[in-house]
């Protein structure tokens, strides 16, 4: 068994602004991120795929692969967009990197048979990094 | 405890199969398949696993790690073309996992001590793409 990990970026902003709260709780809950004009991140999100090697190959995952599955289903609807105003997912969550996460691993998760129809490899880690200080981590 | 120790040697490879033809070394290795070969500046994390002997508060002494990474690993492969110079690359594809398994292969008969044992192999062959091996391929 062996793991691969493949990084990748994208640019976005965001507000984090919940309707379940007042605007002075919101203000206290998310600090500078409420800020009604939102802001911007160079996220950095990494892709751990895990299985066997194939012998033949001496390949985990076929690379090319796992590149345009994170690039049609992460890349090209996150890249260069305000996540509030241009995602549908993001119309009823918050998009902290947390429920950033859950979205991207709906979206990988109901995909990757399609890039990867046999038993590995399977999708094992996604990591996401907001800024260099805060790193988060999602095992399926 | 865990202790990990970085290395960086430069190489160049191809990445095909013989029996394959050019078109379909292509689909499967892209670029990587270019029949005169590419380098990259490989980094090599090295993770051994063990509690520090008492009296001297070491896992494992570093300087005897970074001796064995450069004997094993960096003195035959830097600066050198894996498929022509560095067996078994002659005969098997060198991509980053089975590069992983034979610096794994490589290294951990130097740790079979009581005190620390290797854990894991991570090997960057670019900043954007890793392999992590802990051995045991099924």
């Amino acid at each position: 068994m062996m793991r691969v990990t493949r990084r990748y970026r994208f640019a976005a902003s965001h507000r984090l602004h919940s309707a379940q709260f007042s605007e002075q709780e919101n203000r206290e809950l998310y600090g500078k991120c409420n800020n009604p004009y939102g802001h911007g991140h160079d996220y950095v999100l990494e892709v751990t795929a895990a299985g066997p090697l194939d012998p033949a190959s001496g390949q985990v995952v076929h690379i090319l692969d796992l590149d345009r599955l994170v690039s049609e289903q992460v890349l090209r609807d996150f890249d260069h967009k305000y996540l509030n105003a241009d995602l549908n997912e993001f119309q009823t969550l918050v998009p902290t990197s947390e429920n950033i996460m859950r979205v991207i691993e709906r979206r990988l998760q109901t995909h990757w048979p399609e890039s990867f129809p046999g038993k590995w490899p399977r999708l094992e880690t996604i990591r996401l990094r907001e800024t260099k200080r805060n790193l988060f981590e999602l095992r399926p | 405890m865990l202790i990990t120790r970085r290395a960086e040697f430069s190489a160049s490879h191809v990445c095909s199969q013989p029996q394959l033809t050019p078109e379909q070394n292509r689909q499967i290795y892209g670029a990587a398949a270019n029949p005169s070969g590419h380098g990259h500046n490989y980094v090599l994390e090295v993770t051994l696993e063990g509690d520090p002997d008492p009296a001297t508060g070491m896992v494992f002494d570093l300087k005897k790690l970074k001796d064995v990474i450069q004997q094993t690993v960096i003195e035959p492969m830097d600066h050198r073309f894996l498929n022509h110079e560095v067996p078994p690359f002659d005969k098997i594809v060198p991509t980053t996992e089975n590069l992983a398994a034979e610096i794994w292969n490589r290294l951990q008969p130097h740790f079979d001590s009581a005190r620390a044992r290797l854990r894991n192999v991570r090997l960057y062959e670019t900043e954007d793409l890793y392999v992590d091996y802990a051995g045991n391929p099924s």
